[in-house]
């Protein structure tokens, strides 16, 4: 039995201990808004936030997240209300959509750690997120839009 | 879209499944209208009290629902196709909710693909709209006891404009479901001027969703009592099982059996590659259970592939006479008179999609029917291509369209549905086949490899008097039907047999290619290599006579005229577009050439040390295209992209911010493909597997600013998911050629002997 939380609420479950955190967020627990793209921290799809910090779900065992907090996109914000998916929307920024919520989730880590990034320091923190599609103008000017959200203060 | 999440547990779709002891975890629901009504009970707009078109239905609360009849995979396609008819139905965009249509041929062609969507639904959706609205206001002049002609409608409501009376759509409803629904002749379409969404736009349908994790994606697809299925595919095409162990994945915990598929029979067309399949209560479990399979492979005759030796070949054949696929004067003449003759080669690899979503799909199989999710770009392929799999009849297929996490083409290609579909069957359950990326990035439906030759006789301002292109690549066809090695008038025309030069002696020819791999479609498709070529050569002789890379491309171009291509290249088919519809117009081409070298300061900024500008312009998909390029390049060779800027000319435009994203993409997609997209094989196994050796753009790698400068226009709309890729690298190539006096003909640049 492994137990940690998850978007504030305890999970007990009798899994693998070795299998990644992603898979166990999606098949187990039906958490799919964390996505599969590589399996091996390549691409940032399946990143979520472990105690705070941005991790790759796909190559993080599930063991690793014992006694822990673990954060997925579902628990962003309860209500949309997080300045980076206000700014997500005002810049237009998915196309396909299904490595922005690694996007976000890199992003808010970011933001955390450096409320003004400049571009340098986006382009330093995103690298290791991959959009096929190519919204990376769009994603870019959505942080910078998030950072300006939360200096004038944040939410709503 | 909040108001439409509802709870589907009545289909027991998408149900959380909570783990032995955990706390009940909100789990997420799927807007119902995502997904169309049950098997055969139609569709939301079917069900509505008025449906005067298979795409649209409202309700007496007002509620229109409108038929997503295509896919999105980003384009904005499910959303800006439907639009068109809410333009022309004056619906509140507020009030109208978007269902995804299920693979059905009544709803025309719903292959998303060849960037046609908005173009092909223009006249259908206006015409939907257009019978609806006609049937409202016909509803309330008769309730009002008024000349239809006093009526008209304003947002969401019919007007009688003599006494200001309005009735709102919902009201009208059953009245106007009482009418016979009218002749097309007797509809009257709303006037440029009166358009409230086309031209102007909205976000995406699903935009709140795909930022908060509740999109419904083919990966995110979960049926009630599923297992998960992962399958080692033949690591050469063609090959077969000789032998596996049944037993050893069944150690791992999870793992629940293995089955066989069988391979496919020549031509793979959309079939199965065969193999094995591992079976298990989650993917972790399936993909690990592979591992221990240890199969035996009998690889067959494509093992002696090799893309060195290849390439060789391909390179070869280029340089040997041709089939002549369009000719104007006589270029064999004008060659033996002599004079300046400049000639060069180019080379594009195999490209791989990699879309972000691998592809999955869920299928379950009862009593001779079997309904499947898929994000899949033609839900009809996916009826097609699993009932022939099963032996069943294609109406027995019932075909779910998810959101697709990318398609590029990739997803037109049903395969991967036709697994899930026969596992089903095997193993008595709904199956969702997972795709690893190594698996997506080995067993593609590739882009072609193509060489491409290239000689002209210039005079001595350096305008060609004669020019000669010759192209060889493993065709499509070979996809579809054995032993096919020349490109279809299609492919021909992607780029190659309309390129709108004013050259006197003007040949293109195609050579023959044998595929070793699969080949499909890739966003663009040929126009990637035949534009690098045409683009690049262009560049060559301008440089070659110190001209002026912008004014020698016009002159090349030459002036405003419409070209008549089926003259020269009889085959020639403009995408489908009636010549009367679509002319190949140099004018419109010349244009988005001025305006790209304008906006970009073309000839007018110093560019520093390392830095210059490039410029292409191609015409694809019906949509003319120029881009201007700007690059820095270090003293190691690397390249950044600091700007790029690009003009278009769509015609008429939709949905104008949807566009510009797809053309700042189209940028990212063709840096993908200058800086590092190459797929190779040995001894018939492809090489590469995932992201750190099939390398995609980054962000830091990607263009920093793509500015998209549109043309307004009053033609018909064209092409926008496509066009942008096919210029994009021949423009980043010049302006490295205008940085560094190298050129580049061969991509991508990692491999490319110009890249020191």
């Amino acid at each position: 039995m492994i137990s940690f939380s998850v978007n504030r609420q305890g999970v007990n479950l009798d899994v693998d201990p070795s299998t990644p955190l992603l898979w166990v967020l999606r098949d187990n627990l039906g958490l799919t808004g964390t996505k599969y793209g590589c399996g091996m921290a390549q691409c940032g799809a399946c990143t979520v936030h472990l105690n705070g910090e941005a991790v790759r779900s796909c190559v993080a065992p599930v063991s690793r997240a014992a006694g822990k907090e673990v954060t997925t996109i579902e628990g962003l914000s309860p209500d949309m209300s997080h300045p980076l998916q206000r700014a997500w929307i005002a810049e237009d920024v998915p196309q396909c959509g299904y490595c922005q919520s690694g996007q976000l989730m890199s992003a808010a880590v970011l933001l955390r750690e450096n409320p003004r990034p400049s571009d340098d320091d986006i382009d330093q923190a995103m690298t290791g997120n991959i959009c096929r599609c190519g919204t990376y103008p769009r994603i870019r000017k959505a942080i910078h839009r998030a950072a300006g959200l939360m200096s004038t203060g944040g939410a709503k | 879209m909040s108001d439409n999440i509802l709870n589907v547990s009545r289909r027991g779709f998408l149900q959380g499944i909570v783990s032995t002891g955990a706390l009940v975890l909100s789990v997420r629901m799927i807007p119902e209208v995502l997904w169309a009504a049950e098997t055969s009970a139609g569709s939301h707009a079917d069900r509505a009290v008025l449906r005067p078109s298979v795409f649209v239905g409202i309700d007496t609360d007002g509620t229109v629902y409108l038929v997503a009849h295509r896919s999105e995979m980003g384009t904005s396609s499910r959303t800006s196709v439907p639009l068109i008819l809410a333009d022309e139905l004056d619906a509140d965009w507020k009030r109208v909710k978007i269902e995804q249509a299920m693979g059905d041929p009544r709803y025309g062609s719903q292959d998303t693909d060849g960037s046609h969507s908005v173009r092909d639904g223009f006249t259908t959706m206006r015409e939907a709209g257009a019978t609806a609205r006609l049937m409202l206001t016909q509803a309330a002049a008769q309730k009002w006891g008024v000349p239809v002609s006093e009526c008209e409608s304003d947002l969401h409501v019919i007007v009688h404009r003599p006494s200001k009376r309005k009735a709102g759509y919902g009201e009208l409803a059953s009245a106007a479901a009482k009418l016979p629904v009218p002749k097309k002749e007797d509809l009257q379409f709303k006037p440029k001027s009166a358009w409230r969404y086309i031209g102007k736009g909205t976000s995406s349908y699903d935009l709140v969703d795909l930022c908060t994790g509740k999109a419904g994606f083919g990966m995110d697809a979960r049926l009630d009592g599923m297992v998960y299925a992962s399958i080692e595919h033949p690591p050469v095409l063609g090959g077969k099982v000789k032998s596996y162990d049944e037993k050893a994945p069944l150690q791992v915990k999870g793992v629940k059996q293995t089955i066989p598929i069988k391979p496919f029979t020549p031509p793979h067309h959309f079939q199965p590659l065969g193999g094995v399949a591992v079976i298990a209560d989650n993917s972790w479990a399936a993909f690990q259970g592979r591992k221990k399979l240890n199969v035996a492979w009998d690889n067959g005759a494509n093992a002696s592939y090799n893309s060195d030796q290849y390439k060789k070949e391909l390179q070869d054949t280029a340089r040997k006479p041709g089939k002549v696929v369009r000719n104007i004067g006589d270029v064999d003449t004008a060659f033996a008179k002599g004079g300046k003759v400049i000639a060069a080669d180019y080379y594009v690899p195999l490209l791989a999609h990699a879309t972000m979503e691998p592809p999955v799909a869920l299928a379950d199989y009862r009593d001779g029917k079997v309904t499947v999710w898929a994000p899949t770009q033609n839900p009809q392929a996916v009826q097609e291509t699993v009932g022939e799999e099963l032996g069943i009849p294609k109406e027995n297929v019932t075909c779910h369209v998810t959101l697709l996490g990318g398609g590029f083409g990739r997803k037109s290609k049903p395969d991967y549905a036709a697994e899930a579909a026969i596992l089903s069957k095997a193993v008595g359950k709904p199956v969702k086949v997972v795709w690893s990326r190594e698996d997506d990035i080995k067993f593609g439906y590739y882009h072609a490899v193509a060489a491409m030759y290239m000689k002209a006789l210039v005079d001595e301002k350096g305008k060609p008097t004669a020019w000669l292109q010759r192209s060889v690549f493993p065709p499509i066809g070979s996809t579809f039907a054995l032993n096919t090695t020349y490109g279809d008038a299609g492919e021909m025309g992607l780029g190659w047999t309309d390129l709108p030069f004013d050259i006197p002696n003007h040949r293109a020819e195609n050579g023959p290619a044998e595929n070793h791999v699969r080949i499909g479609w890739f966003r663009s498709v040929a126009n990637i290599y035949h534009a690098f070529a045409a683009q690049s050569f262009a560049n060559e002789l301008a440089h070659a006579s110190g001209r002026d890379s912008v004014e020698y491309l016009l002159e090349l171009i030459g002036p405003a005229r419409i070209i008549d291509v089926k003259a020269s290249a009889p085959d020639y088919d403009n995408y489908d577009g009636s010549p009367a519809e679509y002319p190949l117009d140099t004018a419109r081409m010349r244009r988005v050439v001025e305006l790209a070298a304008e906006k970009a300061g073309w000839g007018k900024r110093k560019m520093g040390k390392g830095s210059g500008m490039g410029i292409a312009v191609h015409r694809s998909f019906l949509t003319y295209v120029a881009t201007v390029a700007e690059v820095e390049v270090d003293d190691k060779g690397e390249v950044k992209i600091p700007a790029v800027h690009t003009a278009v000319d769509a015609g008429t435009v939709v949905n104008p911010e949807a566009t510009r994203a797809q053309f700042e993409g189209a940028a990212v997609f063709g840096t993908s493909i200058v800086r590092s997209g190459a797929i190779t094989a040995k001894n018939g196994v492809i090489e590469q597997s995932n992201f750190h050796d099939y390398p995609v753009a980054r962000m830091n790698e990607a263009p920093y600013k793509t500015s998209v400068y549109m043309v307004d226009s009053d033609a018909p709309p064209a092409g926008v998911g496509e066009p942008g890729v096919p210029p994009f690298a021949p423009a980043v190539c010049n302006a490295i050629f205008a940085a560094t006096g190298k050129r580049i003909r061969e991509l991508p640049l990692s491999k490319s002997s110009a890249n020191t």
